[in-house]
């Protein structure tokens, strides 16, 4: 059998039997979803920390409470910093299966398991993220608003996010990157995404190249157009000062 | 003059930050149409008493009463009495990520809840005030020093305001701008809006303010008329400040 032939019968039997290439594709449709919405959780439940750790940090931090709302704020403040230890203290492969064994263990929902604790991982990151965002504008931004009689909830709103979100655009995108990777653990709680896939014809076919190979090169072009996508962002809003 | 006139009246105003006393009782009396000047060295806490004056800084204790109420009650909400309260900076803060346009109309289509075209009608007329009128579509970072500082004025007073707070508003302007800045000033005053300036510019103090007050260490040393203020100043203090910066 000469090297061609060979190589065709690799190719073959890692895409064509058993419409192994749709196996593929599916598992590239369980990482694409479980990357969705774990972007969409760690960007709210993220913002919503950071929001939280940046008004402590801007109003509270070495003062005294002076009101239940200071108290409030001083503890969930407390409550966000142990989170952020925590998760970003851990593996994220290790979360998935306390979330997936221990948590839901007697429902066993692997893709929902995976949807929260991807979501909830990316949020520690993407909260500090924001928070230097919100930390990198000039203190004389808060005070041009303040001092229109914009109260501190509109000043976020309308001055700071939109200039800390610029700021932020090239952290974030890099989150989101890493996030579509760190998806490839999904496997140990029973989800067939895309690294799942090319191992399992992997270990079918006894050929390891065809599938590891075109797994990672699915990842790449995924990360890829993302970097694509950022960067025509980016550059849009840019555009809109000079 | 009748107690109506009073716009802002400050009575034993103390800041501390942290260990360190600012302001150590200050009391002053700002009536409408009031040009008030505050001159003093740098640290001297003239910038924190006009950061004061509309809670930008906390007062640790003392009272300051706008238009008849008193601000520092923890139950008054400080946003409305702000909006009658225009405040420049040195450092000028406009909004970079918006047009020169939108910086003046942010405030008075949210705040005072103009429409759009009414609030960009005033914005024009208030730009063509100051001789920027071409410019309502530039973004900040393409303005020069003194036109941005001249459209932080205008944005303020966009706001229709009662007073006008300046916090050192030529100190970081380049020498060939400061003129086109109080130039702007001085029309305001002459237009009679009531201000409060914190400034080293002590021509144009001379010129345009109707109550000069000297500020040492956190006390107000000294207060009068220009003529008397800067023809016989009583301090000693205050004789050797002028000596130095006239």
């Amino acid at each position: 059998m000469d090297f061609f032939e060979s190589i065709a019968q690799s190719f073959t039997k890692t895409f064509i039997t058993d419409d192994r290439w749709q196996q593929l594709l599916s598992g590239l449709g369980v990482t694409i979803l479980i990357t969705l919405v774990a972007a969409a959780i760690g960007v709210v439940l993220g913002f919503l920390i950071a929001m939280v750790r940046s008004t402590y940090d801007m109003q509270l931090a070495g003062k005294k409470c002076r009101s239940p709302r200071d108290v409030v704020l001083k503890i969930l403040n407390a409550v966000c910093n142990v989170y952020i230890t925590v998760i970003r203290g851990t593996p994220v492969v290790i979360q998935l299966m306390i979330m997936y064994f221990i948590v839901f263990a007697s429902s066993r929902e692997g893709i929902v398991a995976a949807f929260l604790s991807f979501g909830m991982n990316s949020a520690a990151y993407v909260a500090e993220i924001v928070r230097s965002g919100i930390m990198s504008i000039d203190k004389g931004q808060f005070e041009a608003s303040r001092s229109l009689g914009f109260n501190y909830r509109s000043t976020m709103f309308h001055i700071i996010m939109p200039q800390a979100f610029k700021n932020i655009l090239p952290a974030l995108g890099n989150e989101f990157i890493v996030l579509v990777k760190e998806t490839s653990v999904a496997g140990y709680v029973a989800l067939q995404d895309l690294t799942y896939v090319g191992n399992l014809i992997r270990s079918r076919t006894y050929e390891a190249f065809f599938p590891l190979i075109t797994v990672a090169l699915i990842y790449l072009i995924i990360v890829l157009i993302l970097s694509f996508l950022l960067k025509k962002l980016e550059r849009r809003l840019r555009n809109s000062d000079h | 003059m009748t107690t109506d006139n009073v716009l802002i009246k400050v009575e034993n105003l103390c800041k501390s930050f942290d260990d360190v006393e600012v302001l150590k009782g200050i009391n002053a009396e700002i009536d409408k149409g009031d040009v008030m000047v505050v001159i003093g060295a740098s640290g001297s806490g003239k910038s924190t008493f006009l950061r004061c004056l509309n809670l930008l800084e906390e007062p640790t204790s003392g009272t300051i009463s706008f238009e008849g109420v008193d601000i520092t009650d923890e139950s008054v909400d400080i946003n409305i009495h702000r909006q009658k309260m225009g405040m420049v900076f040195q450092q000028f803060n406009l909004f970079p990520h918006m047009t020169v346009l939108r910086n003046l109309t942010l405030g008075p289509t949210k705040l005072l809840r103009q429409s759009r075209a009414e609030a960009e009608a005033n914005a024009m007329k208030l730009l063509e005030r100051v001789g920027l009128a071409d410019r309502a579509n530039a973004y900040p970072s393409q303005l020069s020093g003194g036109q941005k500082q001249r459209i932080a004025i205008v944005r303020a007073l966009a706001m229709n305001p009662d007073v006008m707070l300046f916090d050192e508003p030529t100190s970081a302007l380049d020498p060939e701008m400061v003129g086109e800045v109080l130039e702007v000033m001085k029309q305001l005053a002459r237009d009679g809006m009531t201000m409060v300036v914190v400034t080293h510019e002590m021509g144009f103090a001379r010129e345009v303010g109707t109550d000069i007050v000297f500020v040492d260490e956190g006390v107000i040393v000294e207060q009068g008329s220009p003529e008397e203020f800067f023809g016989n100043p009583k301090s000693p203090r205050l004789r050797e400040f002028l000596s130095k910066v006239l």
